[in-house]
């Protein structure tokens, strides 16, 4: 869980995690926004199912795959946010994931 | 659109580059994955400079950011390179569209060093520089009781700011060995690397009411559905919020799939991209400059990023051997002095190599176990990038980010080589996974 600093950086965005209005300082990502709003999980994990947080925030882990706005797989760490974005948790969905050429 | 040199990566090396390669008349194309120029290291700094507990040191970087936002280089935030041809300079990049240059300048920074224990993928488990990225770009720390494990100056730096901010950890587990600091004044550096090693015992001295447990061993996460507890040899404390650090390594992940020349770095225990002293890398179109050449921290990133743009403005023919020899001697005095205290710092982190245990999930993403990496090293797999095939350990979103490294030191343990005769996992296009509507845009 994470607090913010208002005294350094108010919360002046509203964004909807999972269904929930959240407030967080302007240039936090989605991801961060996650944490903020003290979710207990950003995506469940396509094999095990397992839940997961934002492990790197810096976009090498992909565990802050979420859907953004509609969109899913967006690597949450990697998108500020915007006022109304809707961040919601991902169940397992990995289909539309292409790692590699060829696959 | 066309360019004389395109820089991959806003962080300093990319920033400093693009500065210098203006100055010199050339047309320069500067692609980032973030909103905002910075790196990892000024993650931020035009939006949180004035936040004190982030510290001087990092507010210091608003000035490389001004400068390379007055430089009138091509800037493309929020951007992502896919996939580049270095034969030909053509790079498919989104949002946007492709661009071409004359040479390239990979500055793509580090990566923190992957740490796994038992139950880092628990929520509540999250890299130290994660937290930090945290306080810079929202301001934001950990709630609840923090431990930070590990090592590093990062460790020190972040315990600071924690304490700075009102927030500060509940506990640190410093995973350093008993005997290191001596073996460090053994190797060096540390008298002309005087003036780094006063800064960091300035955040010793600042933290020294911080509680600590040192040579912490057996490292290990628990808890039911997030992290609720740490343990280690000895020990165990409840925490909300575990963070973890043993240094960073090079982003090597395009370097290795285009393909370039590597060297172990063994005081590291990582690969490293091969490049001259000008950042000039295995392929005649390609430099490497900053932190993903090899870890030296962002005052040698600058240097060399201004090295590089100086040999990518001679070898256009826009400056003559003598000015390339005349401006890089002193930028390569400034790299030296700032890697003066390398030596004494890795030799007082080197990595520990703890075993992991069969248990510990290595790869995140296909959520593979070590003892599956260490079962097929026993049926025949050289290393990483057949273990890819046997258990799709680098098959997953990260493409091997987070877990090449790990599976190549069990195969290489397992078969009993030096890590350094085990093949680093080769990514392949595209650097990042696409989703279908992605592939659809390029
Ligand atoms: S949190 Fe690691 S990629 Fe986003």
């Amino acid at each position: 869980m994470y607090a913010t600093r208002p005294e350094a950086r108010p919360a002046t965005v509203e964004v909807l995690v999972d269904g929930v209005a959240v407030l967080v300082p302007a240039g936090a990502s989605a991801a961060a926004a996650v944490l903020l709003a003290g979710s207990a999980a950003i995506r469940e994990t396509a094999v095990s199912g397992a839940p997961r947080l934002p492990y790197c925030m810096m976009g090498v882990c992909f565990d802050c795959l979420a859907e953004v706005d509609g969109a899913a797989n967006v690597q949450a760490c990697m998108v500020p946010v915007a006022p109304g974005m809707r961040i919601a948790r991902q169940l397992g969905a990995r289909d539309a994931l292409m790692p590699e050429a060829g696959r | 659109m066309s360019f004389d040199l395109a820089i991959i990566g806003a962080g300093p090396a990319g920033m400093a580059a693009a500065v210098e390669a203006r100055a010199l008349g050339l047309a320069v194309l500067v692609v980032d994955e973030q909103p905002a120029p910075g790196g990892q290291v000024f993650r931020a700094v035009e939006a949180a400079h004035g936040d004190a507990v982030l510290g001087t040191e990092y507010s210091a970087g608003l000035g490389l950011v001004e400068s390379f936002r007055r430089s009138g280089a091509t800037y493309r935030p929020g951007t992502t390179l896919w996939h580049l041809d270095p034969d030909s300079g053509e790079m498919s990049l989104t949002p946007g569209g492709p661009a071409v240059a004359r040479r390239v300048l990979l500055a793509t920074g580090a990566q923190e060093r992957p740490v796994p224990i038992p139950g880092w993928t628990l929520p509540g488990v999250m890299g130290m520089g994660a937290a930090q990225i945290m306080l810079k770009t929202a301001g934001a720390v950990p709630s609840g009781r923090v431990v930070l494990a590990g090592q590093g100056p990062l460790l020190w730096l972040l315990a600071a700011q924690l304490q700075r901010a009102e927030a500060p950890p509940s506990l640190i587990l410093e995973t350093t060995p008993k005997g290191r600091l001596a073996a460090a004044f053994r190797a060096g550096g540390w008298f002309s690397g005087r003036g780094l090693l006063l800064k960091g015992l300035g955040l010793l001295r600042e933290t020294r009411g911080l509680p600590v447990q040192r040579a912490v061993t057996g490292l290990r996460a628990e808890g039911e559905g997030r992290v609720q507890r740490v343990a280690w040899d000895g020990g165990s404390a409840e925490c909300d919020t575990l963070l973890l650090h043993e240094g960073v390594v090079p982003a090597t992940h395009i370097p290795l799939a285009l393909g370039l020349d590597h060297a172990w770095d063994a005081a590291q225990q990582c690969w490293r991209p091969v490049v001259d002293a000008l950042g000039a890398s295995s392929h005649a179109r390609v430099a490497v400059a900053g932190d993903g050449a090899g870890i030296g921290g962002w005052q040698a990133a600058v240097a060399s990023g201004q090295l590089a743009a100086l040999d990518a403005a001679h070898r256009l023919g826009r400056l003559t051997l003598d000015g390339l020899a005349q401006r890089a001697a002193p930028l390569r005095r400034m790299r030296a002095e700032a890697l003066a205290l390398r030596p004494f710092l890795d030799a007082l982190y080197a990595p520990v190599a703890a075993p992991v245990a069969d248990q510990v999930l290595v790869c995140r993403c296909e959520e593979v176990t070590a003892g599956q990496v260490r079962a097929a090293a026993r049926l025949g797999a050289q290393g990483p990038n057949q273990a890819k095939t046997f258990l799709r350990s680098g098959m997953g979103a990260c493409q091997g980010r987070m877990c090449g490294a790990t599976v190549a030191r069990i195969i290489a343990e397992t078969r009993g080589v030096a890590p350094e005769t085990v093949a680093p996992l080769r990514p392949r296009a595209p650097y990042k996974p696409l989703t279908v509507g992605q592939l659809a845009g390029l």
